[in-house]
C-alpha cells in the first residue's frame, strides 16, 4: 500500500522495515496493520450483515410469505444480529483501538503484538464457521433446518436445530476467544505502555472508553462461552441443563445469555462514546465539559450494566422483589447516560462549532441516542414492558440505541481519523451527503417500527396481518435507502485511500483541544513504528 | 382497528403529537397500545402514557438545547469558544445537578410502576382458571374447573383479508366481570401468549407454570399473537379471546361439555371403524394439526419437516407400529410433538390411516382406536 512505501523512504535508517507482500499482513504484529485488517474485516461484514437486513426488509415489504420459507427468514434474523454485533461493530471498534490507542498514549505498539495477530486471525475463521452454519442445511441435506432461533439462541428451540447450530456455537466460541484476547491486550497496553508522563486521568476519553469496554468483555464473554457450551452438551451429550424433563431450566440459559448480553450493549456503545468525546470538543473548539464526570460515568455505566441483565426477561415470571430490583436498577442507568449526553451538549455550549462530517454524526448521535434512552426508560418499566415485550417496539428501540449509539459513532471515528490513517483528506462534500442520506433513511426505517410495535406486531415474524402494512412499507423503503447509502460510504473510503488532498499532521483546526492525545504529534499517516522514544505530555 | 387502516397512517402521524400530549388513546389508528378492555391493562396503559409523556417532554428539552446551541455557537457566525466554561460555577456543579434531576424523574416513574407491578402479581382467588398451553403451532386452553379443552388453530385466510393471521377456528371464551387466572405453560419450546387489550404477558415455558390474570370489563373479541420466537410457524399462531357476558359463558360451557362427552364416548367404544370413516375424519384431523408442518400434499419442507408422501414409515407395509409410535410419542430433538396427550385414540387412528393411504402412499392398512390404546 502507498502508506507503507511512502514511509519506507522516510525511515530507511532502520535496518528492518515492514515485511513485503502477503507476509506483512498474515504475520503482522504491527498495531496499525492489524487495525487496518480489523477495519476492512468489519467493512466486509457490514455489507454481509446489511445484505441480510435487505432480505428481511424485502420479505416484510408486504404481507404474505414471498421470498423464502419462514425458517430461512429466521436464519437471516439470527445471523444479521450475530454478524453485525460480533462481525461488524466489535471488530470495527477493535480496529480503531488497535490503530489509535498506542498513538494516543505514546506507545510504540500494543503490549502483546503476537497475541494481537492471533486475535485478529480468529475472526475470519469464525466468519467462515458462521457462513457454514447458514449453508449447512444445503451442504448436508437431512441434518436439520437452518438456525432459526434469533441471536439469543434460546433453548429448547435451539436444541431442535440441526448441525447449523453447532457451527454457530463454534463460531461464537472463536469470536469470544478473539474478543477476550484483544481485550487482555488492550488493558495491558493501557496500563503498562503509556508514556511516563501520561497519567490515567490525562488519557483521551476514547482510551478510557476502551479500557472499560475491555474489562467488560473479559468479565462477561466467558459466561456466554459457558452457556453455549452447555447448549452443545444438551444437544449431543445427553445433559439436561436447559431441559425441564431432565431437571434443567430453559430460563437458566436466558440468565446466562443476558448476563453476557446486556453488558455487551455497553461493549458496543462505549467505544463510540469515546469517539464522541474526541469529536465534539474538536469541532466545538473547546475542552470536553466534565471529563472526570464522563470517566466516572462510564465506570458506573459498566458496573450498572452488569447487574441489570434480567430486564430482557421481565416476562419469565420472577419474584416481585427481583422484578422491582431489576426495574429500578435499569431505570437508574439513565443517570450516567443522561450525564454523558449532558456533558456533550455542554461541550458544544459556548463553543465555536463547524460542521464537518464527524461533527454532524456527533450531533445526530446525541439527539437520536437520547431518544433511544427515552424509549429505554419506557421499556425498563416492568408492567409496560409486559405489553412491549418482543414487539417491533423493542426492535425500534435497540436499533435507535445501536445504530446511532454504536455504528454512527464508528462512522464519526472513521471520518475523524481517515486523514490520519491514510494521509489524505476525504471528500467533505460526499461525506456530508453520506451523513444526510444515511441519517434520514435510518429514521425512515426505524421510527415507524415504534408504532407497529405498540400496535402489537411481534418481532421475528416472517409474515404479518394487514393492519401493519403501511408502517412496514415505509420501513422497508427507508431500509433500502439506508442500505444503498453504504455504497457511497465504501466509495468515499476507497477514494480517500487512493489519494486526494494531502492531510496535515493536525487535519482538524480544533485537534487536541481537551483531547490530550499524542496522535496529532505524528505525521499523517504515522510511520510504521510510531514512537521510537517516549513522548512527553504537558 | 383493521377497517380504518387505509386512511389510518397519515392521520396517525398528524395526531401523534396531539395523542402524546393529551394522553388520549387512539387505538383505532393502530399506532399506540390498543385500548385496554380490562382493569389491569387499563392501569398499565396509564403507566405507558405517563412514561411516553415524560419522555416526550425530555426529548423536547434536549432537542431545544441542541438546536439553540447549533444556532448560537457557530464558528461562521463568529462565536468565540469559552475555554473556561467547564471551570465556571455551572461546570463545577452540573455533574451533581443533572443526575439529581434525572434521579427525581426516575424515582417518580419507578414508584408508579412499582405499584402497578404489585397489581400484576396480585394472586387473589380467581373465578375461572384457564391453563394456556403453547405448542408448535397452536394454543390449547384447558378450563381447570370444568374439564373443557379448546384448541385454537390458525384460520387460513388470504393475505388481503382484514383478519389475515388474526383469526382462529376456535377462540377461547371468557366471561366479563369475573376474575380469570391464566396458568401458562408449553408443550415443546418457549411461546408467549399475548393479547394486549386484556392481559400482561408472561412467557410459556415447557415444564414450568407461569401465572397472570385479567378482569375483562368489555365484551368483544380480542386478538393477539405468539410473542416468543417458536420456530417456523411463529408468525402463524394467533391468540383470540371472545369475552361474553357471564350468562352466555355458562351456556357455552354447557354446550361444550355435552359435545365433549359425546366425542369421548365415541372414541373409547370398541367399535371397529370402516376405512372411509377413518379417512374422512383423518383428513379433518390432519388439516387441523399436521398440515402446518407436513404441508397439504404431505410433501413436508425439505430439510426441516420430513415428507410423509412416499416416506419410509408412512408407506412401509409393516411399519404401522413405528408410525403410530412416532405420532403418539413424538420425536425428541425435533419439532415433532407427542400427540398422545393431545388427541384421543380415534383421532390418532384416523390420522394415521389417512396418512398411510393418501398422496400415493400405498400401505393400505387400517388402524383402529384399539391399536392406539395398545401403543400408549
Amino acid at each position: 500500500m502507498s502508506v507503507a512505501t511512502a514511509h519506507d523512504d522516510h525511515h530507511d535508517s532502520h535496518d528492518h522495515g515492514p515485511p513485503k507482500g502477503w507476509q506483512r499482513w498474515v504475520y503482522s504484529t504491527n498495531h496499525k496493520d492489524i487495525g487496518t485488517m480489523y477495519l476492512f474485516f468489519a467493512l466486509f461484514m457490514l455489507f454481509f450483515g446489511g445484505a441480510m437486513a435487505m432480505y428481511i426488509r424485502a420479505e416484510l415489504f408486504m404481507p404474505g410469505v414471498q421470498l423464502a420459507n419462514p425458517d430461512f427468514y429466521n436464519n437471516m434474523v439470527t445471523d444479521h444480529a450475530l454478524v453485525m454485533v460480533f462481525g461488524m461493530v466489535m471488530p470495527a471498534a477493535a480496529g480503531m483501538a488497535n490503530w489509535m490507542i498506542p498513538l494516543m498514549i505514546g506507545a510504540p505498539d500494543m503490549a502483546l503484538p503476537r497475541l494481537n495477530n492471533l486475535s485478529f486471525w480468529l475472526l475470519p475463521a469464525a466468519a467462515i464457521m458462521l457462513i457454514l452454519s447458514i449453508l449447512a442445511p444445503y451442504l448436508f441435506p437431512g441434518t436439520g433446518g437452518p438456525v432459526n432461533t434469533g441471536w439469543t439462541l434460546l433453548p429448547p428451540l435451539s436444541i431442535q436445530n440441526g448441525i447449523g447450530m453447532d457451527f454457530t456455537i463454534f463460531a461464537i466460541h472463536m469470536l469470544g476467544i478473539s474478543s477476550i484476547l484483544a481485550s487482555i491486550n488492550i488493558v495491558t497496553t493501557i496500563l503498562n505502555m503509556r508514556a511516563p508522563t501520561m497519567t490515567m486521568m490525562k488519557m483521551p476519553l476514547f482510551v478510557w472508553a476502551w479500557f472499560f469496554t475491555a474489562l467488560l468483555l473479559i468479565a462477561v464473554m466467558p459466561v456466554l462461552a459457558g452457556a453455549v457450551t452447555m447448549l452443545l452438551f444438551d444437544r449431543h451429550f445427553g445433559t439436561s441443563f436447559f431441559d425441564a424433563a431432565g431437571g434443567g431450566d430453559p430460563i437458566l440459559f436466558q440468565h446466562l445469555f443476558w448476563f453476557f448480553g446486556h453488558p455487551e450493549v455497553y461493549v458496543l456503545l462505549l467505544p463510540s462514546i469515546g469517539v464522541l468525546g474526541l469529536v465534539i470538543p474538536t469541532f466545538a473548539r473547546k475542552p470536553l465539559f466534565g471529563y472526570k464526570a464522563l470517566v466516572y460515568g462510564m465506570g458506573v455505566l459498566a458496573v450498572l450494566g452488569m447487574v441489570v441483565w434480567a430486564h430482557h426477561q421481565y416476562t419469565i415470571g420472577m419474584s416481585l422483589w427481583a422484578t422491582n430490583y431489576f426495574m429500578i436498577g435499569t431505570i437508574l442507568i439513565s443517570i450516567p447516560v443522561g450525564l454523558m449526553l449532558m456533558n456533550f451538549i455542554f461541550t458544544m455550549w459556548r463553543g465555536s462549532m463547524t460542521f464537518e462530517t464527524p461533527m454532524l454524526f456527533g450531533i445526530a448521535i446525541i439527539l437520536m441516542f437520547s431518544f433511544a434512552g427515552v424509549t429505554g426508560v419506557m421499556l425498563a418499566v416492568v408492567p409496560a414492558d409486559m405489553q412491549y415485550h418482543d414487539t417491533m417496539f423493542v426492535v425500534a428501540h435497540f436499533h435507535y440505541a445501536l445504530i446511532p449509539g454504536a455504528v454512527f459513532g464508528l462512522y464519526a471515528g472513521v471520518f475523524y481519523w481517515l486523514p490520519k490513517w491514510t494521509g489524505h483528506m476525504y471528500d467533505e462534500r460526499l461525506g456530508k451527503i453520506f451523513f444526510w442520506w444515511t441519517t434520514i433513511s435510518f429514521n425512515i426505517t426505524f421510527f415507524p417500527q415504534h408504532f407497529s410495535g405498540l400496535a402489537g406486531m411481534p418481532r421475528r415474524i416472517v409474515d404479518y396481518s394487514i393492519q401493519y402494512t403501511e408502517f412496514n412499507v415505509i420501513s422497508s423503503i427507508g431500509g433500502f435507502l439506508f442500505g444503498l447509502s453504504h455504497l457511497l460510504f465504501l466509495y468515499i473510503i476507497i477514494q480517500t485511500i487512493r489519494g486526494g488532498q494531502k492531510a496535515p499532521d493536525k487535519p482538524w483546526e480544533g485537534s487536541q483541544i481537551g483531547t490530550p492525545g499524542l496522535e496529532w504529534t505524528l505525521p499523517s499517516p504515522p510511520p510504521f513504528h510510531s514512537f521510537t522514544q517516549a513522548p512527553v505530555v504537558k | 382497528m383493521v377497517s380504518k387502516n387505509k386512511t389510518g397512517l397519515p392521520a396517525a402521524l398528524l395526531l401523534l403529537p396531539l395523542g402524546l400530549l393529551t394522553g388520549v388513546a387512539r387505538a383505532d389508528y393502530g399506532y399506540n397500545l390498543p385500548e385496554p378492555a380490562a382493569t389491569l391493562t387499563q392501569e398499565i396503559f396509564d403507566l405507558h402514557m405517563l412514561t411516553t409523556i415524560v419522555g416526550t417532554i425530555i426529548m423536547v428539552i434536549v432537542t431545544a438545547m441542541i438546536v439553540y446551541a447549533l444556532y448560537a455557537f457557530r464558528h461562521d457566525k463568529g462565536a468565540v469558544p469559552d475555554q473556561e466554561f467547564h471551570n465556571s460555577w455551572f461546570g463545577q456543579w452540573a455533574w451533581v445537578l443533572v443526575p439529581v434531576i434525572v434521579l427525581g424523574i426516575d424515582l417518580s416513574i419507578a414508584s408508579s410502576a412499582s405499584s402497578t407491578l404489585s397489581s400484576v402479581e396480585d394472586r387473589s382467588k380467581a373465578d375461572v382458571t384457564v391453563k394456556v398451553i403453547g405448542s408448535q403451532w397452536k394454543w390449547t386452553y384447558e378450563y381447570m374447573d370444568d374439564g373443557i379443552k379448546v384448541v385454537s388453530n390458525l384460520k387460513k385466510l388470504e393475505p388481503t383479508d382484514p383478519l389475515y393471521l388474526r383469526d382462529v377456528d376456535d377462540p377461547l371464551v371468557l366471561p366479563t366481570g369475573q376474575r380469570v387466572r391464566f396458568l401458562l405453560t408449553s408443550s415443546d419450546v418457549l411461546h408467549n401468549w399475548g393479547i394486549a387489550e386484556i392481559v400482561p404477558k408472561k412467557i410459556n415455558i415447557p415444564g414450568y407454570i407461569n401465572e397472570t390474570w385479567t378482569h375483562i370489563t368489555k365484551e368483544g373479541t380480542y386478538r393477539g399473537q405468539c410473542y416468543e420466537n417458536c420456530g417456523a410457524g411463529h408468525a402463524f399462531m394467533p391468540a383470540v379471546v371472545r369475552a361474553v357476558s357471564p350468562a352466555e359463558y355458562q351456556q357455552w360451557k354447557t354446550e361444550r361439555k355435552t359435545q365433549h362427552a359425546q366425542a369421548a364416548a365415541e372414541a373409547s367404544s370398541d367399535k371397529v371403524w370402516a376405512k372411509e370413516e377413518l379417512m374422512a375424519k383423518g383428513q379433518e384431523v390432519y388439516t387441523k394439526n399436521c398440515l402446518a408442518c407436513h404441508q397439504a400434499q404431505g410433501q413436508g419442507i425439505p430439510g426441516v419437516f420430513p415428507a410423509l408422501a412416499g416416506g419410509k414409515i408412512t408407506n412401509g407395509a409393516g411399519a404401522a407400529a413405528d408410525h403410530i409410535n412416532i405420532v403418539v410419542k413424538g420425536k425428541t430433538g425435533t419439532a415433532m410433538a407427542a400427540w398422545g396427550p393431545q388427541l384421543n385414540d380415534l383421532d390418532i387412528a384416523a390420522v394415521v390411516t389417512f396418512e398411510r393411504n393418501s398422496w400415493g402412499n400405498t400401505a393400505g392398512d387400517v388402524v383402529q382406536p384399539k391399536d392406539i390404546k395398545a401403543a400408549r
